[in-house]
């Protein structure tokens, strides 16, 4: 059986103990920020940041709505990461994704081709990095971190056939209670998805892509073949990156 | 809270005003979020801004800081305008039997509407827009026996009930919308929506916090919440209540164990200078609860029994009938003088205050005018302060732009440990009292507070013995040595926190019979109810309300921790987790959930229900055992108070038995409801910082954010916070930001006739300008966790506040005050 989160943004009042818990849990550094004249903080994505929550503030006729979504890797069946590696680092275990940090190399391909801009490249070893679903936590039989610490129940873990019936209830619900627009997304995106959203509202205005593309290895020979004629400038900073590795690995006592 | 957290999962619909319980009491929305979903309950929030917890209301309202009892005046008088209409659509049998709405009131008396804005009896003060008032007039007619006269038909001019509508017959929406700046149409669609709680078995609960209390008028405020849920019946009821949701997770239990400087434990009053002796202390106090109605149970006037066994926990053995049971050794407080933390920090400048314990506290940014207080703390000879980290107090020395040498106070710090570091209980928003254990050992030298504090008062004592002083027997004669210093076998205590925890239930001081002789305690034995407490000097209890909490049947029941939910109704209760007070009632004044017959108003999810002369009350723990109204040997459900009715007329107060609209000290307009501008029965301690509404035209409120906590310390030191909330901020509407010509993500100054701070702009559509009158109003508001010390600095907010306080409780203005902004 499949496991999945059943994000509900109707649930969600953007707390961000998803985002502490997620740090906490996978020992992941805080990163310096400033205020940009909003609440959301990191401004992105990062090696560092696998999840966060976007606020977004929106007014049509005369109300104002303050939509908040968290964000993270969601786990594709037709993952882009997993076709555009070179070298299998980014690949499905069961249903989650992973990115075995043994094996990659940095090149960054994953980090173009997410259709979600969820994996990024840096500290400590220049690997691509990202939500890993708390495998650590999971097959242990826990739930992941950010499930556990939310306080209303707006991130639910569990099997995905029973999480996608449970979000057109709730769908259901919404529709008829104020929210036209409201939504499932994740069951049949990208061959379905295992972070699964409740939406009050259109996917645009939550900054999810309404119809999000697959990069295929197809995709991803056209744009090797303009590295190509492109030449020895367009190698060079691959190489410099695998050179960059293998020095950090020396470096570390062949670690 | 007079319900509790879990008990919101039962409600009809939800006002959440006076707090934005998302951020700052994020667990409560795991029930407003059960509510929703499984109840159908509406959410409705009002508050200054759009906040984090309006995000998830179905209704939201702006309101201007400050407004809260036009706004539900408002709400009173559409309620009792429907009530005359459609009387079928409320509890009427609630409201005549169980408020005092059926009263008749002195013919004397009159309200704010017939004398423009003061209640009669007001005496003017030097400044005669502030005073006092003689309450002589603020009172129900007695029949010859002393029982209040009532019209149960509501129609006597001078019933509670009429003069209600009286009072409130100026707050008309218009009106209402005007002062508050309140959408109208939503304004009314709020007073449809919630008086359709008044239903006989529905239920709303108000949930609020520091937005509703930190005003000049902060206790009418509640008063005005507490008479709109008396007419609804929604008092007693599942779903129902006032909950106040405490700002710390134990600030229950410190009010309940006398934090504040105008109670004792459990809620008994301090003694005054006037209370010559014990005698007089109590004659007073309990004069005041007299009764001659059999069915009135004025529980308070067991007060007797609760002081003398509090006098006996402090002073052991040398509490004696001979000596007053100590007694005289308790400092007492000079009638009229105010000792808040206000009225401190004022002796501070003063000069008159030298020494200052500052523990777990951090008024160097959490106090009002806190720059002013700041100063002040330069005019101490010594200081010490008990926390976890360095604070902004601790080191106020160290503030930028001072020369520490030009400071002479002597500054000591005791690094106390953290919650987890140490064992005890902990008392929550529901009056749970809930044991917590020890994780890891403190660092360093950080120890328990009350391990601080018994160290600290064993050597305070030995110098007392030592070198004697005016009051030395009040401190030598406590029992502390031979007692704090060697706790195990005590009493059977284990060890300090055990000794204390079973002093709070309370002890037989010695050995106590029944009636035919057979023992009922043996000396040292815990009490198992604060029914057998004693005023003759042989129990003590060291809080009335706490006692059953550790008995000898049933052991520390603070560490229970069965989560199966028994309530025959399966309404949440969960009473075999920790235990609550009093007497593990989970929702108190419950008596009043039921009929006169004793049938539940709402038979699905009732609290009590009576089950016959054999059975009795089945569900919650009742507030008293007594049989239904209907029947012989009954008590009225409002126990604590002297006549048994909750009361909507409560001449208890400073500025008046109803709530009156009236404007915090700074406002932008004059106020549209009466010639009264300001609460008349305020003190203001500095005329002269008082804000220029043509200077400062800004409205201006404080708050917190989920990120950060309080002052600072505790949050602003830890990088995963500080990376989410890096930064002080200032919320203001597109509108004032356009004003202003300032971007958000900007630097800007905001300053008040107090001081100035600088901080982030974040311009948003959640800040909306009011309109009152025609006249443009802004409103901005800013967090005030920041200070100059820790990982994450900047300026504190409470610079900006004003050092004024509530008539009743002296707590501070900092919801509303009037400022002005410009770029940085």
């Amino acid at each position: 059986m499949a496991k999945a989160m059943l994000i509900d943004t109707y649930k969600c009042m953007a707390c961000r103990g998803c985002q502490v818990a997620c740090k906490a849990w996978n020992d992941l550094p805080a990163e310096t920020t400033v205020n940009r004249g909003t609440y959301e903080n990191p401004p992105a994505l990062s090696e560092k940041t696998w999840t966060r929550v976007e606020f977004r503030e929106v007014e049509a006729g005369g109300e104002v709505a303050w939509l908040f979504r968290k964000h993270q890797c969601m786990h594709c069946t037709q993952a882009s990461c997993v076709s555009v590696c070179p070298t299998g680092a980014a690949m499905h275990h069961g249903e989650f994704v992973l990115i075995d940090q043994a094996q990659c190399i940095g090149c960054g391909y994953c980090v173009q081709a997410c259709p979600f801009d969820a994996v990024h490249l840096g500290e400590p070893k220049g690997t691509a990095r990202k939500c890993t679903f708390c495998l650590d936590r999971v097959t242990d039989g826990y739930e992941p971190a950010c499930a556990k610490a939310c306080p209303p129940g707006a991130i639910q873990f569990g099997d995905r056939g029973e999480l996608i019936a449970t979000g057109k209830g709730r769908v259901g619900e919404l529709r008829a209670n104020g929210h036209p627009n409201a939504r499932l997304y994740g069951e049949t995106e990208l061959g379905g998805l295992h972070q699964l959203y409740v939406l009050t509202d259109k996917a645009a205005a939550f900054g999810l892509p309404e119809a999000p593309r697959v990069a295929t290895r197809n995709v991803l020979g056209q744009w090797l073949s303009g590295f190509v004629t492109a030449g020895v400038l367009a190698a060079l900073p691959f190489w410099l990156v695998i050179k960059r590795r293998q020095e950090m690995a020396s470096s570390r006592g062949g670690e | 809270m007079t319900n509790h957290w879990c008990d919101i999962q039962n409600s009809d619909c939800i006002i959440i005003v006076g707090s934005n319980a998302a951020e700052n009491h994020p667990i409560s929305f795991k029930w407003v979020t059960k509510a929703i979903d499984e109840n159908g309950a509406t959410l409705i929030s009002i508050d200054p801004r759009f906040t984090r917890s309006s995000s998830k209301a179905h209704i939201f309202a702006h309101m201007r800081s400050g407004t809260d009892i036009a706004f539900f005046g408002g709400m009173i008088k559409w309620v009792l305008d429907d009530m005359e209409a459609h009387p079928e659509n409320y509890n009427m049998t609630y409201v005549t039997e169980y408020t005092n709405a059926a009263f008749l009131i002195d013919p004397e008396f009159r309200t704010a509407a017939e004398l423009d804005g003061k209640f009669s009896g007001f005496v003017p003060g030097d400044n005669p827009h502030f005073g006092k008032y003689d309450k002589s007039t603020w009172k129900w007619q007695t029949d010859a026996n002393g029982i209040p006269l009532k019209d149960k038909t509501l129609q006597d001019p001078n019933c509670v009930f009429q003069l209600l509508k009286q009072q409130y017959a100026r707050y008309d929406a218009d009106t209402v919308c005007n002062t508050t700046g309140t959408d109208k149409e939503i304004f009314l669609k709020i007073c449809e929506t919630y008086a359709q709680t008044g239903a006989v078995g529905k239920s709303g609960t108000i949930m609020y916090a520091m937005g509703t209390t930190q005003h000049t008028h902060g206790t009418q405020n509640i008063r005005a919440y507490a008479i709109l849920q008396l007419l609804l019946g929604n008092i007693g009821v599942a779903g129902g209540g006032i909950n106040a949701l405490r700002g710390e997770s134990n600030v229950q239990g410190s009010t309940d164990h006398c934090l504040l400087f105008h109670i004792l434990p459990g809620y008994l009053q301090p003694p005054l200078a006037t209370d010559t002796t014990l005698q007089d202390h109590l004659d007073r106090v309990t004069a005041g609860f007299a009764t001659s109605d059999p069915k009135s149970a004025s529980w308070w006037l067991n007060y007797p029994k609760y002081y003398v066994s509090l006098l006996k926990s402090w002073y052991g053995d040398n509490a004696t009938s001979e000596n007053d049971f100590g007694y005289e050794w308790l400092p007492k407080l000079n009638p009229g003088t105010n000792y808040s933390h206000i009225a401190l920090f004022e002796a501070m400048a003063a000069g008159t205050i030298k020494g200052l314990f500052c523990w777990g506290q951090n008024p160097a940014v959490g106090g009002p005018n806190s720059f002013a207080e700041r100063q002040a703390l330069h005019n101490l000879d010594w200081l010490v302060t008990v926390d976890l980290w360095e604070t902004e107090t601790c080191g106020f020395w160290q503030e930028p732009g001072l020369n520490p040498a030009d400071i002479q106070t002597e500054v000591f710090s005791l690094p106390a440990a953290a919650s987890y570091e140490k064992e005890g209980s902990i008392v929550n928003s529901g009056r749970w009292s809930q044991w917590r254990w020890k994780a890891v050992d403190p660092p360093g030298e950080a120890k328990p507070d009350l391990d601080i504090i018994v160290e600290l008062m064993l050597k305070v004592i030995e110098l007392y013995q030592a070198e004697g002083g005016p009051v030395a027997d009040a401190v030598t004669e406590l029992r502390w040595k031979g007692w704090y210093d060697s706790p195990a076998g005590k009493y059977g205590a284990s060890d300090l926190t055990d000794l204390v925890s079973r002093e709070i239930n309370g002890f037989a001081e010695v050995d106590i019979l029944n009636e035919d002789g057979s023992t009922q305690y043996r000396k040292g034995e815990l009490m198992a109810t604060f029914g057998h407490l004693l005023d003759d000097g042989s129990t003590s209890s060291a809080n009335w309300l706490y006692t059953q909490s550790y008995n000898e049947k049933d052991g520390n029941r603070q560490k229970w921790r069965d989560n199966t939910d028994d309530h025959p109704a399966g309404i949440g209760l969960y009473s075999k987790w920790s235990w609550c007070w009093p007497v593990n009632r989970r929702i108190i004044y419950n008596r009043a959930s039921v009929d006169l017959d004793g049938h539940p108003w709402d038979a699905e999810d009732f609290v009590i229900r009576w089950m016959g002369p054999e059975t009795k009350w089945e569900g919650d723990v009742p507030d008293g055992g007594w049989p239904p109204m209907n029947m012989e040997g009954t008590r009225y459900p409002f126990i604590m108070k002297p006549q048994g009715f909750a009361r909507i007329f409560g001449p208890d107060l400073a500025e008046g038995p109803f709530p009156e609209h009236y404007e915090p000290l700074e406002s932008p307009i004059d106020n549209p409801l009466s010639g009264v501008q300001n609460n008349p029965a305020i003190t203001v301690w500095r005329p002269d910082e008082i804000g220029d509404r043509n200077k400062y035209p800004i409205v201006c409120t404080t708050y917190r954010v989920t990120e950060h906590w309080q002052a600072g310390q505790m949050t602003r030191n830890l990088p995963w916070l500080v990376e989410l909330m890096p930064q002080a901020f200032v919320e203001m509407s597109e509108e004032l930001a356009a004003e202003k010509h300032i971007s958000t993500g900007e630097l800007v100054i905001i300053k008040s006739v107090r001081g100035k701070v600088q901080a982030v702009a974040i311009v948003t559509k959640r800040f909306k300008p009011f309109q009152l009158n025609g006249k443009t109003v802004h409103q901005i508001g800013l967090p005030w966790h920041w200070g100059f010390m820790g990982l994450s600095t900047g300026d504190s907010a409470n610079t900006l506040s004003p050092h004024v306080g509530d008539a009743n409780t002296m707590i501070p203005e900092y919801k509303a005050f009037l400022v002005d902004i410009e770029k940085a």
